[in-house]
């Protein structure tokens, strides 16, 4: 099947994923910390986080990710120069994947604050009665709550990044669609091979939808819905 | 900073800007005009119209755009039957391409925003409409669209300044628009801060632009639904958007 290149777009494929995840795990990191900034009551918190998401979602991902590719790697090489290491090469991998991270991070951020206050405030007083300390009410009582408000918007964020990870293959990671590019030029079939990867694209859509489902399914376990 | 390489190349940035403007608009107009009728189609009782849009939106919605570009400007071309066709002078160019899978994209995008919007018509008002003997043409030009697109504004803008951005992906076909001109500033003074940062500040104003433009529309067209106490929480910038129903 596509003159014995499938083995080759399914190793892109565990690229792309690689990607995903591991930039899926970062900006649930930005989020987090993005929107307990938000709502904190430190004016220079509130400050940085706004300052992060602003800058964020006023430029192009495609942007975003050659600023930080580029910059970054001029960035930490005068920083290693004047601390005296020799020229340090940024892998693409952990560029990309932290950049992406960095990006998503500040949508995920809108997400959980929106999240974080459909808690009804009762439930944060309460916890604080109890004489749970700020952390203990975040951890246990703010953030397992948050989860279900915040699947639909979580949902998006993570289909918008999935196919964001296109984008990675215009720095150089060897991911999917850079190895279906690959395929093309050597077989002169450009659309056979960029067709199969648009519908490796749409099975991992596909898939995270009813994972998305079934896990929104589960959070909501506790919600009592009327029944016509 | 070197700022020599900004002002030298700062007419080389006007130029891109106006690529990439002129790549929106008509990759928005045409969205818009196709939106319309599908979103129409979308809404509609009849499996036969309803589905083939839901497909058609599923499967936008669900791949990169990059990929799409790459499927038209480069896949073409693999059939024999598209080089030999009248329509090839075009299929060729990378503009006409750029613009058939902006504007594609965005059709997708847009029919799902105005078909929430059209579901969203308080069912009274079509009753009543209905009472009164309006065809159902009628019942859509007076009563359903006028409702349908206030309501769709927010995420109308939302979408404009997403495919605004978007069009920086038009930079991987070698269309000199914003990102391509940064991209080569870049490659040619190896200077990133200066190069993409230049950049950078052209699509925040632009993004700034489109998101006070749009806020004024709301302000035109949700005056009804403003509410009496200032609502921090949206501050326009785009969300994303992307969960194929």
């Amino acid at each position: 099947m596509l003159h014995g290149y499938l083995p080759a777009i399914l190793e892109g494929l565990s690229m792309t994923l690689r990607v995903a995840a591991l930039s899926l795990l970062i900006a649930c990191g930005f989020g987090l910390a993005g929107a307990v900034a938000k709502l904190s009551d430190s004016r220079a918190a509130r400050l940085v986080a706004d300052v992060y998401t602003t800058l964020i979602r006023g430029l192009p991902e495609l942007v975003l990710m050659l600023i930080i590719f580029y910059g970054g790697q001029i960035a930490i090489n005068n920083a290693a120069e004047r601390w005296g290491y020799g020229y340090i090469d940024i892998d693409p991998f952990i560029a990309g994947t932290v950049t992406m991270g960095f990006i998503s991070g500040a949508y995920l951020t809108e997400t959980f604050r929106g999240a974080i206050l459909a808690i009804p405030k009762g439930q944060i007083e309460a916890g604080h009665a109890f004489g749970l300390s700020r952390f203990d009410v975040l951890t246990r009582i703010t953030l397992p709550q948050m989860v279900r408000h915040a699947i639909p918007g979580f949902a998006n964020n993570w289909l918008v990044m999935v196919k964001a990870t296109a984008l990675v293959s215009i720095i150089g990671l060897d991911d999917m669609v850079h190895r279906a590019g690959l395929a093309s030029a050597a077989t002169r079939e450009p659309f056979t091979f960029y067709t199969a990867i648009a519908a490796i694209y749409l099975a991992i859509t596909t898939v995270s939808i009813l994972a998305l489902h079934a896990l929104e399914k589960r959070y909501s376990l506790g919600v009592r819905k009327a029944e016509l | 900073m070197d700022w020599a390489v900004i002002r030298e190349s700062l007419p080389l940035y006007v130029d891109g800007l106006r690529v990439t403007l002129m790549l929106l608009a008509v990759s928005i107009t045409a969205g818009f005009a196709l939106s319309v009728p599908l979103a129409m189609a979308r809404v509609s009782p009849r499996p036969w119209l309803s589905k083939p849009v839901w497909l058609y939106t599923y499967v936008i919605r669900g791949t990169p755009l990059l990929v799409q570009l790459y499927m038209i400007y480069f896949g073409l071309a693999q059939f024999p039957a598209v080089r030999e066709s009248f329509m090839w002078p075009m299929l060729k160019s990378a503009w006409f391409c750029a613009w058939f899978a902006f504007a594609m994209n965005t059709t997708a995008y847009t029919t799902e925003i105005f078909a929430g919007a059209l579901r969203a018509t308080p069912s009274g008002e079509i009753e009543a409409a209905r009472s009164l003997g309006m065809s159902p043409f009628a019942i859509y030009r007076r009563i359903l669209w006028p409702g349908a697109l206030r309501r769709a504004l927010p995420q109308y803008g939302n979408e404009v300044v997403m495919m605004m951005h978007a069009t920086a992906i038009a930079s991987a076909v070698s269309i000199v628009e914003l990102t391509r001109v940064a991209r080569d500033v870049y490659s040619n003074h190896l200077l990133p801060v200066e190069a993409f940062g230049t950049v950078a500040i052209f699509y925040f104003v632009l993004t700034f632009a489109f998101v006070g433009g749009f806020k004024l529309l709301e302000r035109r067209y949700l005056r009804h639904l403003r509410p009496k106490s200032a609502d921090t929480s949206r501050d326009g910038l785009p969300v994303a958007s992307a969960r194929p129903a």
